[in-house]
Protein backbone atom coordinates (compact mmCIF):
# COMPACT_ATOMS: atom_id res chain seq x y z
CA UNK A 1 0.00 0.00 0.00
CA UNK A 2 3.14 2.31 0.16
CA UNK A 3 1.99 3.84 -3.16
CA UNK A 4 3.98 6.94 -4.40
CA UNK A 5 5.02 7.89 -0.92
CA UNK A 6 8.66 7.67 -0.60
CA UNK A 7 9.64 9.21 2.86
CA UNK A 8 7.41 11.76 3.34
CA UNK A 9 7.76 11.74 6.44
CA UNK A 10 11.53 11.14 6.84
CA UNK A 11 13.12 12.89 9.91
CA UNK A 12 10.18 13.30 11.69
CA UNK A 13 9.06 11.02 14.87
CA UNK A 14 5.73 9.39 15.27
CA UNK A 15 3.87 8.16 18.61
CA UNK A 16 1.39 5.37 18.32
CA UNK A 17 -1.11 4.37 21.15
CA UNK A 18 -1.82 0.87 21.01
CA UNK A 19 0.37 -0.14 18.17
CA UNK A 20 0.97 -3.99 18.29
CA UNK A 21 -1.95 -5.21 16.86
CA UNK A 22 -4.94 -4.21 14.39
CA UNK A 23 -5.22 -1.19 13.07
CA UNK A 24 -2.64 0.39 15.73
CA UNK A 25 0.06 -1.99 14.24
CA UNK A 26 -0.78 -1.03 10.60
CA UNK A 27 -0.69 2.40 11.27
CA UNK A 28 2.95 2.16 12.90
CA UNK A 29 4.35 -0.06 10.24
CA UNK A 30 2.81 2.63 7.62
CA UNK A 31 4.57 5.54 9.40
CA UNK A 32 7.61 4.16 9.42
CA UNK A 33 8.03 3.01 5.43
CA UNK A 34 7.20 6.69 4.76
CA UNK A 35 9.74 7.79 6.62
CA UNK A 36 9.27 8.38 10.42
CA UNK A 37 10.61 6.88 13.31
CA UNK A 38 7.81 5.23 15.43
CA UNK A 39 7.51 4.56 19.11
CA UNK A 40 4.34 2.85 19.95
CA UNK A 41 2.38 1.82 23.27
CA UNK A 42 0.85 -1.84 23.56
CA UNK A 43 -1.20 -2.69 27.13
CA UNK A 44 -0.59 -6.27 26.94
CA UNK A 45 1.02 -8.90 24.45
CA UNK A 46 4.61 -8.21 24.77
CA UNK A 47 5.71 -10.64 21.81
CA UNK A 48 3.18 -8.99 18.71
CA UNK A 49 4.78 -6.11 20.04
CA UNK A 50 8.32 -6.99 19.46
CA UNK A 51 6.98 -8.64 16.12
CA UNK A 52 5.85 -5.31 15.37
CA UNK A 53 9.81 -3.92 16.04
CA UNK A 54 11.59 -6.24 14.12
CA UNK A 55 9.82 -6.10 11.16
CA UNK A 56 10.24 -2.49 10.76
CA UNK A 57 14.04 -2.67 11.73
CA UNK A 58 14.12 -4.93 9.06
CA UNK A 59 13.04 -2.86 6.44
CA UNK A 60 15.76 -0.16 7.67
CA UNK A 61 12.91 1.94 9.81
CA UNK A 62 13.59 2.49 13.70
CA UNK A 63 11.07 1.49 16.04
CA UNK A 64 10.77 1.15 19.81
CA UNK A 65 7.56 -0.24 21.64
CA UNK A 66 6.43 1.01 25.20
CA UNK A 67 4.67 -1.07 27.36
CA UNK A 68 1.62 1.12 28.61
CA UNK A 69 -2.19 0.94 29.35
CA UNK A 70 -4.07 3.62 27.81
CA UNK A 71 -6.23 3.64 30.77
CA UNK A 72 -3.05 4.72 32.97
CA UNK A 73 -2.05 8.12 33.22
CA UNK A 74 0.77 8.05 34.51
CA UNK A 75 2.24 5.43 32.27
CA UNK A 76 0.96 6.64 28.79
CA UNK A 77 3.02 10.50 29.96
CA UNK A 78 5.82 8.14 30.56
CA UNK A 79 5.69 6.85 27.77
CA UNK A 80 5.30 9.77 25.60
CA UNK A 81 8.41 11.17 27.11
CA UNK A 82 10.26 8.41 26.75
CA UNK A 83 9.68 8.53 22.55
CA UNK A 84 10.50 12.32 22.56
CA UNK A 85 13.72 11.15 24.61
CA UNK A 86 14.87 8.27 22.96
CA UNK A 87 14.56 10.19 19.57
CA UNK A 88 15.11 13.37 20.39
CA UNK A 89 11.67 14.66 19.13
CA UNK A 90 7.64 14.60 18.96
CA UNK A 91 6.06 15.96 15.47
CA UNK A 92 3.07 13.06 15.35
CA UNK A 93 0.69 11.61 17.63
CA UNK A 94 -1.82 9.38 16.44
CA UNK A 95 -4.08 8.26 19.34
CA UNK A 96 -4.96 4.88 17.99
CA UNK A 97 -5.68 2.93 21.43
CA UNK A 98 -9.40 2.70 22.12
CA UNK A 99 -11.86 0.02 23.44
CA UNK A 100 -15.73 -1.23 23.08
CA UNK A 101 -17.59 -3.23 25.33
CA UNK A 102 -20.70 -4.54 22.74
CA UNK A 103 -24.05 -5.39 24.86
CA UNK A 104 -26.76 -4.01 25.59
CA UNK A 105 -26.90 -0.33 26.57
CA UNK A 106 -29.36 -1.05 29.87
CA UNK A 107 -26.71 -4.23 30.78
CA UNK A 108 -24.05 -1.74 30.96
CA UNK A 109 -22.27 -1.58 34.03
CA UNK A 110 -20.77 1.73 35.23
CA UNK A 111 -17.29 0.30 35.67
CA UNK A 112 -17.59 -0.74 31.96
CA UNK A 113 -18.89 2.85 30.90
CA UNK A 114 -15.89 3.81 33.03
CA UNK A 115 -13.17 1.80 31.77
CA UNK A 116 -14.58 3.10 28.32
CA UNK A 117 -14.18 6.46 29.05
CA UNK A 118 -10.90 5.83 30.51
CA UNK A 119 -8.98 4.56 27.45
CA UNK A 120 -11.21 6.80 24.67
CA UNK A 121 -11.37 9.82 26.23
CA UNK A 122 -8.98 9.95 29.37
CA UNK A 123 -6.12 8.15 27.45
CA UNK A 124 -6.16 10.61 24.80
CA UNK A 125 -6.50 13.78 26.50
CA UNK A 126 -3.47 12.69 28.80
CA UNK A 127 -1.63 11.68 25.44
CA UNK A 128 -2.27 14.69 23.81
CA UNK A 129 -1.44 17.02 26.79
CA UNK A 130 2.32 15.25 27.20
CA UNK A 131 2.64 15.30 23.14
CA UNK A 132 1.86 18.63 23.09
CA UNK A 133 5.04 19.66 25.21
CA UNK A 134 7.53 18.62 22.38
CA UNK A 135 5.59 19.70 19.49
CA UNK A 136 6.21 22.79 16.87
CA UNK A 137 5.04 24.01 13.90
CA UNK A 138 3.97 21.39 11.38
CA UNK A 139 3.17 18.92 14.87
CA UNK A 140 0.16 16.56 14.07
CA UNK A 141 -2.40 15.00 16.45
CA UNK A 142 -4.41 12.10 15.01
CA UNK A 143 -7.75 10.53 16.48
CA UNK A 144 -8.60 7.22 15.70
CA UNK A 145 -12.34 8.09 16.39
CA UNK A 146 -14.98 5.77 14.54
CA UNK A 147 -17.87 6.62 12.08
CA UNK A 148 -20.08 5.47 14.92
CA UNK A 149 -18.80 8.89 16.43
CA UNK A 150 -21.22 10.31 13.58
CA UNK A 151 -23.85 7.96 13.18
CA UNK A 152 -25.08 4.55 14.46
CA UNK A 153 -25.53 1.80 12.47
CA UNK A 154 -26.24 -1.20 15.12
CA UNK A 155 -27.24 -1.55 19.15
CA UNK A 156 -24.69 -2.01 21.34
CA UNK A 157 -22.84 0.55 21.32
CA UNK A 158 -24.21 3.54 23.51
CA UNK A 159 -20.67 4.14 25.80
CA UNK A 160 -18.66 3.53 22.67
CA UNK A 161 -20.79 5.82 20.00
CA UNK A 162 -20.55 8.27 22.85
CA UNK A 163 -17.19 8.49 23.21
CA UNK A 164 -16.61 8.71 20.06
CA UNK A 165 -18.87 11.49 19.32
CA UNK A 166 -16.57 12.96 22.39
CA UNK A 167 -13.01 12.63 20.23
CA UNK A 168 -15.01 14.60 16.79
CA UNK A 169 -15.68 17.33 19.54
CA UNK A 170 -12.44 17.24 21.10
CA UNK A 171 -11.06 17.16 17.61
CA UNK A 172 -12.76 20.33 16.54
CA UNK A 173 -12.17 22.42 19.81
CA UNK A 174 -8.14 21.35 20.21
CA UNK A 175 -7.88 22.05 16.64
CA UNK A 176 -9.24 25.71 17.14
CA UNK A 177 -7.54 26.31 20.11
CA UNK A 178 -3.99 25.07 18.81
CA UNK A 179 -4.71 26.32 15.07
CA UNK A 180 -2.32 29.34 15.42
CA UNK A 181 0.66 27.33 16.37
CA UNK A 182 0.67 25.83 13.20
CA UNK A 183 -0.12 22.36 14.64
CA UNK A 184 -3.10 20.15 13.23
CA UNK A 185 -5.71 18.29 15.33
CA UNK A 186 -7.61 15.83 12.98
CA UNK A 187 -9.98 12.71 13.35
CA UNK A 188 -10.08 9.44 11.67
CA UNK A 189 -12.93 7.71 11.52
CA UNK A 190 -13.10 3.88 10.53
CA UNK A 191 -16.14 2.00 9.48
CA UNK A 192 -15.53 -1.76 10.15
CA UNK A 193 -12.39 -3.08 9.40
CA UNK A 194 -11.14 -6.64 9.55
CA UNK A 195 -9.16 -6.88 12.92
CA UNK A 196 -8.63 -9.70 15.98
CA UNK A 197 -11.20 -7.50 17.70
CA UNK A 198 -14.01 -7.09 15.07
CA UNK A 199 -13.26 -9.97 12.01
CA UNK A 200 -15.25 -9.78 8.50
CA UNK A 201 -16.95 -13.00 9.27
CA UNK A 202 -19.54 -13.85 12.16
CA UNK A 203 -22.69 -13.36 13.62
CA UNK A 204 -21.15 -9.90 14.46
CA UNK A 205 -19.48 -8.79 10.79
CA UNK A 206 -23.16 -9.50 9.09
CA UNK A 207 -24.87 -6.71 10.17
CA UNK A 208 -22.01 -4.28 9.99
CA UNK A 209 -20.64 -5.49 6.40
CA UNK A 210 -24.29 -4.71 5.35
CA UNK A 211 -24.20 -1.03 6.24
CA UNK A 212 -21.59 -0.27 4.42
CA UNK A 213 -22.65 0.56 0.88
CA UNK A 214 -19.25 -1.45 -0.85
CA UNK A 215 -21.05 -4.38 1.44
CA UNK A 216 -17.82 -5.09 2.63
CA UNK A 217 -14.75 -4.77 5.52
CA UNK A 218 -11.97 -2.21 5.26
CA UNK A 219 -8.58 -3.10 5.47
CA UNK A 220 -6.35 -2.25 8.36
CA UNK A 221 -4.05 -0.47 5.74
CA UNK A 222 -6.87 1.77 4.38
CA UNK A 223 -6.92 3.13 7.76
CA UNK A 224 -3.04 3.42 8.09
CA UNK A 225 -2.95 5.52 4.39
CA UNK A 226 -5.16 7.72 5.27
CA UNK A 227 -3.10 8.14 8.83
CA UNK A 228 -0.05 8.76 6.53
CA UNK A 229 -1.72 11.46 4.31
CA UNK A 230 -3.10 13.30 7.33
CA UNK A 231 0.19 13.15 8.72
CA UNK A 232 2.27 14.65 6.14
CA UNK A 233 3.48 17.75 4.61
CA UNK A 234 0.65 17.59 1.94
CA UNK A 235 -2.18 17.85 4.73
CA UNK A 236 -0.99 21.11 5.52
CA UNK A 237 -3.96 23.19 5.67
CA UNK A 238 -6.40 20.27 7.10
CA UNK A 239 -7.03 20.95 10.46
CA UNK A 240 -10.54 19.83 12.96
CA UNK A 241 -11.26 17.86 9.57
CA UNK A 242 -13.27 14.40 10.77
CA UNK A 243 -12.01 12.02 7.85
CA UNK A 244 -14.51 9.10 7.23
CA UNK A 245 -13.15 6.02 6.11
CA UNK A 246 -16.07 3.47 6.54
CA UNK A 247 -17.20 1.87 2.50
CA UNK A 248 -20.21 4.88 2.35
CA UNK A 249 -21.52 3.43 5.56
CA UNK A 250 -22.46 7.08 6.73
CA UNK A 251 -23.75 8.46 3.32
CA UNK B 1 10.72 6.63 -11.11
CA UNK B 2 6.56 5.16 -10.79
CA UNK B 3 5.55 2.05 -12.66
CA UNK B 4 2.30 1.83 -14.79
CA UNK B 5 0.60 -0.18 -12.51
CA UNK B 6 0.84 2.74 -9.53
CA UNK B 7 -0.21 6.03 -11.97
CA UNK B 8 -3.68 7.18 -11.80
CA UNK B 9 -4.68 6.50 -15.16
CA UNK B 10 -7.03 8.42 -17.24
CA UNK B 11 -7.99 11.86 -15.47
CA UNK B 12 -10.83 13.81 -16.69
CA UNK B 13 -11.43 17.52 -14.76
CA UNK B 14 -13.52 19.56 -15.63
CA UNK B 15 -13.15 23.70 -14.86
CA UNK B 16 -9.39 22.79 -14.82
CA UNK B 17 -8.00 26.05 -16.60
CA UNK B 18 -7.29 28.07 -13.02
CA UNK B 19 -7.56 27.94 -9.81
CA UNK B 20 -7.89 24.66 -7.96
CA UNK B 21 -8.65 22.83 -10.78
CA UNK B 22 -5.27 24.07 -12.51
CA UNK B 23 -3.43 22.89 -9.56
CA UNK B 24 -4.86 19.28 -9.31
CA UNK B 25 -3.94 18.82 -13.49
CA UNK B 26 -0.37 19.95 -12.53
CA UNK B 27 -0.37 17.34 -9.87
CA UNK B 28 -2.04 14.35 -11.65
CA UNK B 29 0.51 15.18 -14.54
CA UNK B 30 2.94 14.47 -11.56
CA UNK B 31 1.87 11.22 -11.26
CA UNK B 32 1.96 10.33 -13.93
CA UNK B 33 -1.71 10.99 -15.42
CA UNK B 34 -3.34 10.52 -18.97
CA UNK B 35 -5.39 14.05 -18.52
CA UNK B 36 -8.69 15.97 -20.43
CA UNK B 37 -8.63 19.24 -18.89
CA UNK B 38 -12.14 20.76 -20.09
CA UNK B 39 -13.23 24.21 -19.63
CA UNK B 40 -14.57 27.14 -21.83
CA UNK B 41 -11.38 29.08 -22.53
CA UNK B 42 -9.38 27.62 -25.71
CA UNK B 43 -6.53 29.91 -25.13
CA UNK B 44 -5.88 28.86 -21.68
CA UNK B 45 -6.77 25.55 -22.41
CA UNK B 46 -3.91 25.33 -24.71
CA UNK B 47 -1.98 26.99 -22.50
CA UNK B 48 -1.97 24.27 -19.47
CA UNK B 49 -2.17 21.62 -22.21
CA UNK B 50 1.62 22.83 -23.09
CA UNK B 51 2.46 22.99 -19.21
CA UNK B 52 1.47 19.46 -18.78
CA UNK B 53 3.21 18.09 -21.58
CA UNK B 54 5.67 19.64 -20.96
CA UNK B 55 5.45 17.50 -17.18
CA UNK B 56 5.69 14.16 -19.43
CA UNK B 57 1.86 13.81 -19.37
CA UNK B 58 0.16 12.82 -22.04
CA UNK B 59 -2.65 15.73 -22.16
CA UNK B 60 -5.35 17.12 -24.09
CA UNK B 61 -8.10 20.18 -24.04
CA UNK B 62 -11.66 19.82 -24.89
CA UNK B 63 -13.91 23.05 -24.82
CA UNK B 64 -17.09 22.34 -22.59
CA UNK B 65 -19.33 24.28 -20.45
CA UNK B 66 -21.11 21.89 -18.39
CA UNK B 67 -24.32 23.70 -18.54
CA UNK B 68 -24.59 22.02 -21.56
CA UNK B 69 -25.16 18.20 -21.82
CA UNK B 70 -24.44 17.50 -25.29
CA UNK B 71 -20.92 19.59 -24.29
CA UNK B 72 -20.51 16.94 -21.20
CA UNK B 73 -21.48 14.29 -23.51
CA UNK B 74 -19.31 14.76 -25.64
CA UNK B 75 -16.49 15.35 -23.24
CA UNK B 76 -16.75 12.22 -21.59
CA UNK B 77 -17.31 10.42 -25.13
CA UNK B 78 -13.80 12.05 -26.27
CA UNK B 79 -12.04 10.99 -23.49
CA UNK B 80 -12.72 7.88 -23.56
CA UNK B 81 -12.39 7.63 -27.63
CA UNK B 82 -8.76 9.28 -27.21
CA UNK B 83 -7.25 7.30 -23.90
CA UNK B 84 -9.54 4.00 -23.51
CA UNK B 85 -11.17 4.37 -20.65
CA UNK B 86 -11.79 6.64 -17.67
CA UNK B 87 -10.23 5.95 -14.93
CA UNK B 88 -10.55 9.30 -12.41
CA UNK B 89 -12.98 12.45 -12.86
CA UNK B 90 -12.47 15.26 -11.06
CA UNK B 91 -15.74 17.58 -11.16
CA UNK B 92 -14.61 20.73 -10.30
CA UNK B 93 -16.68 23.33 -12.59
CA UNK B 94 -18.08 26.00 -10.63
CA UNK B 95 -19.58 29.54 -10.32
CA UNK B 96 -19.63 32.10 -7.36
CA UNK B 97 -22.74 33.25 -9.15
CA UNK B 98 -23.54 36.75 -8.57
CA UNK B 99 -23.71 37.23 -4.72
CA UNK B 100 -26.28 39.13 -2.88
CA UNK B 101 -28.99 39.32 0.11
CA UNK B 102 -31.77 37.33 -0.32
CA UNK B 103 -34.27 39.85 -0.58
CA UNK B 104 -32.27 40.78 -4.18
CA UNK B 105 -32.17 36.96 -5.69
CA UNK B 106 -34.09 36.67 -9.18
CA UNK B 107 -34.80 33.81 -11.00
CA UNK B 108 -31.45 34.69 -12.78
CA UNK B 109 -29.62 34.70 -10.45
CA UNK B 110 -30.71 31.45 -8.92
CA UNK B 111 -29.99 30.02 -12.51
CA UNK B 112 -26.47 31.53 -13.27
CA UNK B 113 -25.45 29.45 -9.76
CA UNK B 114 -27.35 26.23 -10.17
CA UNK B 115 -27.02 25.62 -14.00
CA UNK B 116 -23.26 25.43 -13.41
CA UNK B 117 -22.57 23.81 -9.74
CA UNK B 118 -25.90 22.09 -9.11
CA UNK B 119 -26.68 20.83 -13.06
CA UNK B 120 -23.08 20.62 -14.00
CA UNK B 121 -21.97 18.01 -11.43
CA UNK B 122 -25.37 16.34 -12.12
CA UNK B 123 -24.92 16.26 -15.93
CA UNK B 124 -20.97 15.66 -15.38
CA UNK B 125 -21.64 12.25 -12.96
CA UNK B 126 -24.38 10.89 -15.12
CA UNK B 127 -21.97 10.23 -18.17
CA UNK B 128 -18.82 9.52 -15.93
CA UNK B 129 -20.32 7.10 -14.17
CA UNK B 130 -21.97 5.36 -17.61
CA UNK B 131 -18.65 4.72 -18.85
CA UNK B 132 -17.50 3.77 -15.29
CA UNK B 133 -20.65 1.28 -14.95
CA UNK B 134 -19.36 -0.42 -17.85
CA UNK B 135 -16.07 -0.92 -16.60
CA UNK B 136 -16.75 -1.99 -13.34
CA UNK B 137 -14.54 0.80 -11.86
CA UNK B 138 -13.73 4.69 -11.21
CA UNK B 139 -13.60 7.20 -8.95
CA UNK B 140 -14.58 10.68 -8.90
CA UNK B 141 -14.15 13.58 -6.77
CA UNK B 142 -16.93 16.61 -6.84
CA UNK B 143 -15.44 19.96 -5.69
CA UNK B 144 -17.85 21.32 -3.03
CA UNK B 145 -17.14 23.74 -0.26
CA UNK B 146 -17.33 24.18 3.06
CA UNK B 147 -20.26 26.54 2.75
CA UNK B 148 -21.97 22.92 1.32
CA UNK B 149 -21.99 22.61 5.07
CA UNK B 150 -22.73 25.66 6.76
CA UNK B 151 -24.04 29.15 5.90
CA UNK B 152 -23.00 32.61 4.77
CA UNK B 153 -25.08 35.75 4.87
CA UNK B 154 -24.75 37.18 1.22
CA UNK B 155 -23.97 33.85 -0.20
CA UNK B 156 -27.33 32.17 -0.17
CA UNK B 157 -27.39 30.66 -3.81
CA UNK B 158 -24.30 30.09 -3.86
CA UNK B 159 -24.20 27.99 -0.28
CA UNK B 160 -27.52 26.00 -1.79
CA UNK B 161 -25.70 24.73 -4.40
CA UNK B 162 -22.87 23.65 -2.48
CA UNK B 163 -25.14 21.29 -0.38
CA UNK B 164 -26.42 19.99 -3.10
CA UNK B 165 -23.30 18.75 -4.59
CA UNK B 166 -22.61 16.96 -1.02
CA UNK B 167 -25.99 15.80 -1.61
CA UNK B 168 -25.63 14.54 -5.08
CA UNK B 169 -21.96 13.14 -3.75
CA UNK B 170 -23.47 10.81 -1.20
CA UNK B 171 -26.31 9.48 -3.90
CA UNK B 172 -24.09 9.21 -6.50
CA UNK B 173 -22.02 7.40 -3.98
CA UNK B 174 -24.43 4.82 -3.14
CA UNK B 175 -25.50 3.85 -6.38
CA UNK B 176 -21.74 3.52 -7.58
CA UNK B 177 -20.82 1.25 -4.76
CA UNK B 178 -22.87 -1.66 -6.57
CA UNK B 179 -20.90 -1.30 -9.66
CA UNK B 180 -17.35 -0.63 -7.92
CA UNK B 181 -16.87 3.26 -8.51
CA UNK B 182 -16.23 5.62 -5.51
CA UNK B 183 -17.59 9.20 -5.38
CA UNK B 184 -16.86 11.67 -2.89
CA UNK B 185 -16.26 15.57 -2.38
CA UNK B 186 -13.44 17.90 -1.32
CA UNK B 187 -14.81 20.92 0.46
CA UNK B 188 -12.16 23.86 0.07
CA UNK B 189 -12.43 26.20 2.67
CA UNK B 190 -10.88 30.23 1.72
CA UNK B 191 -8.06 29.09 -0.81
CA UNK B 192 -6.29 31.81 -2.50
CA UNK B 193 -7.75 31.60 -5.86
CA UNK B 194 -9.30 34.16 -8.74
CA UNK B 195 -12.52 32.66 -7.56
CA UNK B 196 -12.20 33.72 -3.93
CA UNK B 197 -10.88 37.19 -5.17
CA UNK B 198 -14.08 37.91 -7.30
CA UNK B 199 -16.53 36.47 -4.40
CA UNK B 200 -15.29 39.11 -1.79
CA UNK B 201 -14.84 41.90 -4.31
CA UNK B 202 -11.40 43.75 -2.50
CA UNK B 203 -8.21 42.92 -0.80
CA UNK B 204 -9.35 43.78 2.36
CA UNK B 205 -12.38 41.25 2.71
CA UNK B 206 -10.79 38.60 1.46
CA UNK B 207 -7.96 39.09 3.62
CA UNK B 208 -10.95 39.03 6.29
CA UNK B 209 -11.91 35.30 5.68
CA UNK B 210 -8.71 34.10 7.75
CA UNK B 211 -9.95 35.65 10.69
CA UNK B 212 -12.08 32.35 10.94
CA UNK B 213 -9.50 30.29 10.17
CA UNK B 214 -7.80 28.41 12.84
CA UNK B 215 -4.73 28.08 10.97
CA UNK B 216 -5.13 32.08 10.16
CA UNK B 217 -4.33 31.65 6.34
CA UNK B 218 -5.81 31.35 3.23
CA UNK B 219 -4.82 27.23 1.75
CA UNK B 220 -3.25 27.61 -1.60
CA UNK B 221 -4.56 25.70 -4.84
CA UNK B 222 -1.59 22.84 -4.64
CA UNK B 223 -2.87 21.61 -1.01
CA UNK B 224 -6.72 21.33 -2.29
CA UNK B 225 -4.80 19.25 -4.92
CA UNK B 226 -2.83 16.81 -3.25
CA UNK B 227 -6.23 16.48 -1.52
CA UNK B 228 -8.39 15.51 -4.15
CA UNK B 229 -5.41 13.40 -6.08
CA UNK B 230 -5.33 11.41 -2.33
CA UNK B 231 -9.12 10.71 -2.26
CA UNK B 232 -9.00 9.77 -6.11
CA UNK B 233 -6.37 6.96 -5.62
CA UNK B 234 -6.42 3.25 -4.62
CA UNK B 235 -5.14 4.46 -1.07
CA UNK B 236 -8.53 6.05 -0.61
CA UNK B 237 -9.81 2.68 -1.91
CA UNK B 238 -12.91 2.17 0.74
CA UNK B 239 -13.61 5.94 1.18
CA UNK B 240 -16.88 6.50 -0.24
CA UNK B 241 -19.72 8.78 0.15
CA UNK B 242 -17.67 11.16 2.15
CA UNK B 243 -16.38 14.86 2.14
CA UNK B 244 -12.93 16.11 2.79
CA UNK B 245 -12.88 19.22 4.18
CA UNK B 246 -9.56 21.21 3.57
CA UNK B 247 -10.18 24.61 5.19
CA UNK B 248 -7.82 24.82 8.03
CA UNK B 249 -10.15 24.37 10.59
CA UNK B 250 -12.58 26.88 9.50
CA UNK B 251 -15.96 24.04 9.99
CA UNK B 252 -14.10 23.13 13.08
CA UNK B 253 -16.51 24.55 15.96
Amino acid sequence: MNNNNGQKLAGKVAVITGGSRGIGAAITKRLAADGASVAFTYAKGADAAASVVKEIERSGGKAIAIQADAADADAVKAAVEKAAATFGQLDILVNNAGTAIPKPFEETTLEELDRVIDINIRGVFVATQAALKHMHEGGRIIMIGSAVGERVAAPGLVPYAGTKGAVKMFTQALAREIGSRGITVNNVQPGPIDTELNPATGDWATPQKAATALNRYGHVDDIAAMVAFVAGPEASYITGANLTVDGGMNA
Amino acid sequence: MKTQSKTPGVVLLTGALTGIGRATAIAFAREGAKLVVSGRHDDKGRELVAELRGLGAEAEFIKADVRHEDEVKNLVEKTVKRFGRLDIAVNNAGTEGKPGPIVEQTAETYAATFETNVFGVLLSLKHEMRVMQRQKAGSIINVSSTLGQSGAPGASLYVASKHAVEGLTQSAALEGASFGVRVNSVAPGPTDTGMLTRFTGTPEKKAALVGGVPLNRMGTPEELAAAIVFMASPEAAFITGTTLVVDGGKLAR
